[in-house]
C-alpha cells in the first residue's frame, strides 16, 4: 500500500521528535559500525603503556585498568546492543503478530491453546529463567536474543488477537471468505495490514525495552558473557569506580541512554503519526 | 463486589501456585548447589556432600519430582526449606523483605502519587511550556536505565558533599555501622542513607506514571461528562479534577499491578548499587551461589506480591467504576 506508506512517512517527517530520533539513530549506527575504523585500537587490544588513563588524543575515551581502549570497547558494546535490540524486537513483534492473528482468526481450541501458552509465559519469572540459563548460552548471544524475545510478545499478542476478532466480522473479510479465499491468505492480505500501525509501534518500542533488558541482565552478569561485551557489561565494569574514574562508566552510559531516547522518540512520533484522532499542536504539525 | 473479588482471588491463587512451582522446578533443575562444596579445599568426600545436600533437599541426584514434592509439602506447612549452608530460609526471607520494604515503600508511594499529579497537570496545560518541559524530562528519565540513573545520582551527591564539605548524602548501606548520637542521630543517619535510593525510585516512577496519566487525562478532557459538569457551572479545573481524574485513574490502577512487578525488578538494581541487603540482592546472590530454596522463596514472594497488587488494583477499579461490581 504505497499511498498509506507515503502518507505515514510524510506525517512522520513533519514530527520534530521523530526526525530528531531518526537522525540520532542514524548517527549511532554510523558511530557503531564506522567508528572502530577511526582508531588503531581494536576492542581486543591491550595497551600496556596506558592503564586507567583519562581520555586523551591517543585513547579518545581513556583506558581501563588493564589497558584496554574504552572507545573501542564501548563501540563494540554499542554494536552488540543495537543488534540485540533490533533482533529481539523483530522476533517478538513477529511472534505476537502470528500468534495473535492465528488465535483470533481460528478461534476454538487453537485459540484456547495459544492463550493458555500466553498465560503460562506471563506467570513464568522471566528474569529467573534467563538468569539460570546463562551458563547454557555462554558466548552464544543469538540464544540470548531468542530468550529475551520469548518473554516480550505476550501482551501484544493479546491485543492483536482482540483486534483480529473484531476485524473478522467486518464486511471485507466476510466477502473474501465467501469468495473462497483461504484463511492464511485472508490473514496476510486483509487482516495484517489493519494491524500494521499497532505492530510498527510495538516493534519500535520493543527495541528500547530489549536494549534495556539486555543491558540490565548483562549488568548482573546474566546476559552477554565475556569475552564478548555489550553496553551493559561495559557499564557494570565501570560502575564501581564511577565517581573516581568517570570515563569508565560515562561514555557507555551516555550511549545507552541516547539509543533508548532515540528509539522512544521515533516510537512516540510514530504513535502520533498513525493515530487518526490525534490532536495537533496549535499552529499545526511539528512547530 | 464481594463475588467479583472472590472469583479474582481464586484465579490469582491458581496463578501463584503455578508460578511458584515453575520457578522451583526451573531453579532446581538448573542451579548446582553441589559446586559450592566441590570448590572447597580440601574437598569434602562425596558421601558427606551427598548426605549434606540430601538433608537440605538440594541433592541433584534425587529425582526432581521427589525434591519438588518435599519442597511443596514443606511449603504447605509454612517451611521454605534451607539455604545451601543450612540456615532456614523463612526467617531470612522476612528479614530481607523488611529491608526492601524500608527501601521501597516511600519511593513507590511518593513516585506514584507525584506521577499522577504531574501527568494530570501536564495534560491540562497541553502544549504549553510546562507540558513540554515535563514531557522532555520524563523522556530523558524513561530512557535512563535504573543502574545508570542511580550512579548518576551518586556522582552528583559526591559533588555536593565535596563542595559543601559536609557528608550530606550517604549511599552505601542502610545505616553507618557504629553510628553514635542516640536515637536522633541514628534516625538522621538512616534518613541520610534513604535519600538517594528513594530519589532514584521516585524519578523512575514519576516518569512512567506521568506519561500514562497525561495520555489518559487527554482522553477525558474532551469527554461529554466533563463538558456537562462545566455547563452546570463548575470551573474547568474543578470539572477536570473531580470528574475527569476519577475516570482517568481507572486504567492506572490496572497498570499499577504491572509496574509493581517492575518496581521489584528495579529493586534489584537499587539494592545492589546502594548496598542494601534486601530481597533483590538476595535473589542475585542466591542465583550466583546456586541456592535453590532461596531462589524459589524469593520468586514465590514476588509472585504473591504481584498478585496482591493485582487484587488491590481490582478493588480500586471496583470502587472507582460501579460497572465492574455488577459482574460483567
Amino acid at each position: 500500500m504505497p499511498s498509506r506508506g507515503a502518507l505515514l512517512a510524510r506525517r512522520l517527517l513533519a514530527d520534530r521528535r521523530a526526525v530528531l530520533g531518526l537522525a540520532l539513530l542514524a548517527a549511532l549506527f554510523l558511530l557503531a559500525f564506522a567508528g572502530p575504523g577511526l582508531v588503531r585500537w581494536s576492542w581486543t587490544d591491550t595497551d600496556f603503556t596506558a592503564m586507567r588513563e583519562p581520555p586523551s588524543s591517543e585513547h579518545w575515551f581513556g583506558t581501563t585498568q588493564s589497558g584496554r581502549d574504552v572507545f573501542a570497547l564501548t563501540l563494540r558494546g554499542l554494536q552488540k546492543s543495537l543488534l540485540i535490540g533490533i533482533c529481539v524486537a523483530v522476533i517478538s513483534t513477529g511472534v505476537a503478530a502470528v500468534v495473535g492473528t492465528v488465535a483470533g482468526y481460528a478461534g476454538g481450541w487453537v485459540d484456547r491453546l495459544l492463550m493458555w501458552g500466553v498465560d503460562l509465559l506471563l506467570v513464568l519469572p522471566a528474569f529467573l529463567v534467563i538468569a539460570v540459563l546463562t551458563p547454557v548460552f555462554r558466548s552464544a548471544w543469538p540464544l540470548l536474543v531468542l530468550l529475551l524475545a520469548a518473554f516480550m510478545w505476550m501482551v501484544t499478542a493479546r491485543m492483536v488477537r482482540q483486534m483480529t476478532i473484531s476485524l473478522k466480522r467486518r464486511e471485507f473479510v466476510l466477502a473474501a471468505r465467501y469468495l473462497g479465499v483461504s484463511p492464511p491468505r485472508i490473514v496476510v492480505r486483509h487482516i495484517l495490514p489493519h494491524l500494521a500501525s499497532l505492530l510498527i509501534i510495538d516493534g519500535t518500542l520493543n527495541v528500547s525495552v530489549a536494549i534495556i533488558a539486555e543491558s540490565g541482565l548483562s549488568y548482573f552478569g546474566f546476559g552477554v558473557q565475556p569475552p564478548d561485551i555489550s553496553l551493559g557489561t561495559v557499564i557494570a565494569d565501570g560502575t564501581a569506580a564511577a565517581t573516581t574514574f568517570p570515563w569508565l562508566f560515562g561514555f557507555a552510559a551516555a550511549l545507552l541512554v541516547l539509543i533508548v531516547l532515540a528509539v522512544n522518540l521515533v516510537g512516540d512520533g510514530l504513535r502520533d503519526a498513525l493515530d487518526p484522532g490525534h490532536r495537533r499542536a496549535p499552529g499545526g504539525g511539528g512547530r | 463486589m464481594a463475588r467479583f473479588l472472590v472469583r479474582r482471588l481464586l484465579n490469582y491463587v491458581v496463578l501463584v501456585v503455578l508460578a511458584a512451582s515453575l520457578a522451583y522446578l526451573l531453579a532446581a533443575a538448573t542451579l548446582r548447589p553441589r559446586a559450592n562444596f566441590e570448590e572447597r579445599s580440601p574437598r569434602p568426600p562425596a558421601s558427606v556432600v551427598d548426605a549434606q545436600l540430601t538433608a537440605f533437599n538440594l541433592n541433584d541426584r534425587t529425582p526432581l519430582a521427589r525434591r519438588y514434592l518435599t519442597w511443596a509439602s514443606g511449603l504447605v506447612r509454612g517451611d521454605l526449606g534451607r539455604t545451601w549452608d543450612g540456615d532456614p530460609v523463612t526467617p531470612e526471607l522476612w528479614r530481607r523483605a523488611l529491608v526492601s520494604v524500608r527501601l521501597l515503600v516511600l519511593g513507590t508511594v511518593l513516585g506514584g502519587v507525584l506521577g499522577v499529579l504531574v501527568g494530570a497537570f501536564a495534560a491540562v496545560r497541553q502544549y504549553r511550556t510546562s507540558d513540554r518541559l515535563i514531557t522532555v524530562g520524563s523522556f530523558a528519565v524513561l530512557s535512563t536505565p535504573v543502574f545508570v540513573l542511580a550512579v548518576l545520582l551518586q556522582i552528583g551527591a559526591e559533588r555536593v558533599n565535596e563542595i559543601t564539605g559536609v557528608q550530606i548524602f550517604e549511599w552505601v548501606g542502610e545505616y553507618t555501622p557504629g553510628e553514635t548520637g542516640g536515637m536522633m542521630g541514628q534516625t538522621g543517619g538512616r534518613l541520610q542513607h534513604l535519600v538517594l535510593p528513594t530519589l532514584t525510585i521516585v524519578l523512575a516512577q514519576v516518569a512512567v506514571f506521568s506519561r500514562y496519566q497525561r495520555h489518559l487525562m487527554l482522553d477525558v478532557i474532551g469527554a461529554d461528562f466533563v463538558r456537562t459538569a462545566m455547563a452546570r457551572g463548575l470551573t474547568r479545573r474543578r470539572a477536570l479534577f473531580t470528574h475527569g481524574l476519577r475516570i482517568a485513574l481507572i486504567p492506572v490502577t490496572t497498570y499499577f499491578a504491572y509496574t509493581f512487578g517492575l518496581v521489584l525488578l528495579g529493586a534489584m538494581f537499587t539494592e545492589k548499587i546502594f548496598g542494601w541487603h534486601g530481597m533483590g540482592e538476595w535473589l542475585i546472590d542466591s542465583i550466583n551461589r546456586g541456592d535453590v530454596n532461596a531462589v524459589a522463596a524469593v520468586n514465590l514472594f514476588a509472585a504473591v506480591l504481584v498478585l496482591l497488587a493485582g487484587l488491590a488494583s481490582d478493588t480500586a477499579h471496583g470502587l472507582l467504576d460501579p460497572r465492574v461490581r455488577a459482574g460483567r
